[in-house]
């Protein structure tokens, strides 16, 4: 894993381990493999999320996690001790789950210190800690309302704060804001990065949402097909994504193939790119690389780099996404910046040369 | 809301009371004239050859409770009676029970069942309401009567050598008010489980809850308004219940329906089967307020 610098820390220790899990649904040939072969650490107190589009496991994975289901095989560890055959109600682990599923017979209040009650708690802790809750999470005035009576957004609130009320070691988030709207999501995003900071409680986050997990998260693992493809930080897996399946989920990209070179990559039309990563004993090999549109710089004609025409111009407001063709046919897309007179100088059919900036393009694996 | 529009809803609404008044003639002939004619004839003389004597008297509801002693011309405690009203509840009451706890798993069942076994399930379950009740009460019979196939089968197989006296006790009342009933219960339970949101289970579970703890502070409060509805089907039928005791409880044993229907029959005292029918109708009013009471009661603080 790249860009993870400095020794072994306490923050660095692992909360839950789970370890070459396998989950099939269905017998025999029919059987779905929802997770094939998943092996991720998950660190004390550190935000981490699932990010995947639908389908490629993650509820599977976070309901492992809870205890919900079993996996086929594999084991799961929470601080070192074997909880793969535990039942979700001898899990210190709570589940904030994507309708809430609020009790809806209880108040607000009531909601909150059930986790609390049925691990017996004393009375008047079990108090102490709802007050403290519905504090947290700004419901106070809330206490005795029917949770039916809340808006979606306090509805969250109320599911967050009954799952945060037993303190457990970990808090399980299965997209827990996909039902709000888009500007109370906003709010929640900085909410939920507060309560875990305030609370010290170790996040896993489910998400499909690649701009949510990019700002929210400590570390990221982007999951396709019931595999984890990459886990780091969020810098880490847009600067250098491992394979194309990341690379296009994690913002825009370019792709290109070509033939491996030492040190660059050469295209079917002849033009060459610089890439550090190849060595001379990749030589000869065909490899794909990434670009970003945001990390390729527009030049006049024959100031260096690679002759491209210019195709459609797109004016995105901020940004203007300029479509070129390079001399083998491959069409790339580079993202410039608006200039303030909304002219970028740039017209349909142009000769342009481009250059990438350092360290831009990246060796992707298919 | 503008006052025209107010008033144009007034006079929809007034129009609508209208429309409907044939329907709330005749439902209030066929409710409460009958009711009345009861109320009335309760106060009646009884004439020797059945029907009522015009004339004023308290007799009826009287010997309710009390029967004139011939020979020594006191009152002395009605004591069949007395024994009629107590098994009646009693066995209403297990009856109640019985189909609750048999009908909840049962009910849980269906209703977790995938939608097409679903269909089957409440289908087979609402098969016994093809037969005229009075038929599957004789089906009963042939099974728990002496001769009957229980007895029989039991004694083949070496469990028991004597036949067992079912029939014609208040065990055989109750198995089969309990297997008559037992829809009644089933289908209201059916219909609010299948409303319960099953992912509340696993928020129960996540919140450290144990399977017992799950079904009383979870399942069991939303659930209640299928229990009560199912309690109050079952237990008000049960309470009024005449094929069921007649035909296995042989005469007998008795019921509340069976002394009501006596008075109007071999006992010719209208008044009186007018009182007890009065009576009747009052338990169950009764029980009907505690029931909702209870139910609104928890609702409250709930
Ligand atoms: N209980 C189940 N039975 C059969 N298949 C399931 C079950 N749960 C999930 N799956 C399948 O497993 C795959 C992964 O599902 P899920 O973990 O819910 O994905 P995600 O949360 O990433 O959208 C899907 O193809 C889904 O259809
Ligand atoms: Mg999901």
């Amino acid at each position: 894993m790249t860009g993870e610098q400095g020794g072994v820390s306490v923050a660095d220790e692992v909360t839950i381990s789970v370890q070459h899990v396998v989950k099939a649904f269905g017998q025999g040939g029919a059987a779905l493999r929802a997770l094939d072969d998943v092996s991720v650490d998950i660190r004390r107190g550190e935000f981490f999320t699932l990010l995947g589009p639908s389908g490629c496991g993650k509820t599977t994975l976070l309901r492992l996690i809870a205890g919900f289901e079993m996996p086929s095989d594999g084991t799961i560890l929470l601080d070192g001790a074997d909880i793969t055959n535990l039942p979700p109600n001898k899990r210190p682990v709570n589940t904030v789950f994507q309708s809430y599923a609020l009790f809806p017979h209880l108040t607000v209040a009531q909601n909150v210190s059930f986790g609390l009650e049925m691990l017996g708690k004393p009375a008047a802790e079990v108090k102490a800690r709802t007050a403290q809750m519905l504090a947290l999470v700004k419901l106070d005035s809330f206490a005795s309302r029917k949770v039916s009576q809340l808006s979606g957004g306090q509805q969250q609130r109320v599911a967050l704060a009954r799952a945060l009320a037993p303190q457990p070691k970990v808090l399980l988030l299965d997209e827990p804001l996909s039902a709000l709207d888009l500007k109370l999501r906003k709010e929640m995003q900085i909410e939920l990065k507060r309560l875990q900071t305030e609370t010290g409680i170790t996040f896993v986050f489910v998400t499909h949402d690649q701009e949510e997990a990019l700002t929210m998260s400590d570390r990221i693992a982007v999951m396709s097909a019931g595999r984890i493809q990459q886990v780091g930080t969020a810098k880490d897996i847009y600067i250098h994504p491992k394979n194309r399946f990341v690379a296009s989920f994690i913002g825009e990209t370019n792709f290109l193939t070509g033939t491996a070179r030492e040190g660059a990559v050469v295209l079917a039309g002849g033009d060459s790119l610089p890439v550090d990563a190849l060595k001379a004993i990749d030589s000869g090999k065909s490899v794909t690389v990434a670009v970003r549109p945001e990390q390729v710089r527009i030049g006049k004609p024959g100031a260096g780099g690679l002759s491209a025409t210019v195709g459609t111009l797109v004016y995105f407001g901020t940004d203007t996404h300029c479509h070129l063709c390079l001399k083998d046919g491959t069409e790339i897309v580079v993202r410039l910046q608006s200039p303030a007179t909304g002219d970028s100088g740039l017209a349909q059919g142009d000769t342009v040369a481009i250059t990438f900036e350092p360290g831009a393009v990246q060796v992707v694996e298919d | 809301m503008s006052p025209a529009e107010e008033n144009a809803v007034k006079t929809s609404a007034r129009n609508g009371w209208l429309l409907s008044s044939p329907a709330l003639v005749v439902l209030a002939i066929a409710a409460a004239g009958p009711l009345v004619i009861v109320v009335i004839y309760s106060f009646l003389k009884a004439g020797t050859h059945g029907n009522v004597v015009w004339t004023f008297s308290l007799d009826g509801w009287q010997s309710i409770l009390w029967t004139k002693d011939i020979f020594t011309d006191s009152y002395v405690w009605a004591d069949a009676h007395l024994s009629i009203f107590w098994r009646s509840v009693k066995l209403s009451l297990l009856t109640t029970a019985i189909t609750f706890l048999v009908g909840f798993p049962t009910a849980w069942f269906i209703a977790t069942r995938p939608p097409k076994a679903r269909a089957f399930w409440l289908f087979l379950i609402t098969i016994p309401f093809w037969t005229n009740l009075l038929i599957r009460t004789y089906a009963i019979n042939e099974v728990i009567r002496k001769e009957g196939l229980l007895n029989l089968t039991l004694q083949k197989i070496g469990v028991i050598t004597e036949p067992l006296n079912i029939i014609y006790t208040d065990i055989a009342i109750f198995t089969g008010m309990t297997y008559v009933y037992l829809p009644l219960m089933v289908l209201p339970l059916f219909a609010a489980i299948d409303r319960f949101d099953m992912r509340l289970l696993e928020a129960g579970y996540d919140l450290y809850g144990s399977r017992m703890q799950i079904l009383r502070r979870i399942i069991l409060p939303i659930v209640k308004p299928g229990i009560i509805a199912g309690s109050i089907l079952v237990f008000v039928p049960s309470l009024g219940a005449y094929v069921t005791p007649r035909v296995l409880g042989g005469g007998k044993q008795m019921m509340l329906g069976n002394l009501i229907e006596l008075q109007f029959g071999q006992g010719k005292n209208w008044p009186l089967g007018a009182a007890l029918s009065l009576t009747l109708l009052v338990i169950v009013t009764a029980a009907l307020l505690y029931y909702v009471k209870v139910a609104n009661g928890e609702k409250r603080h709930g």
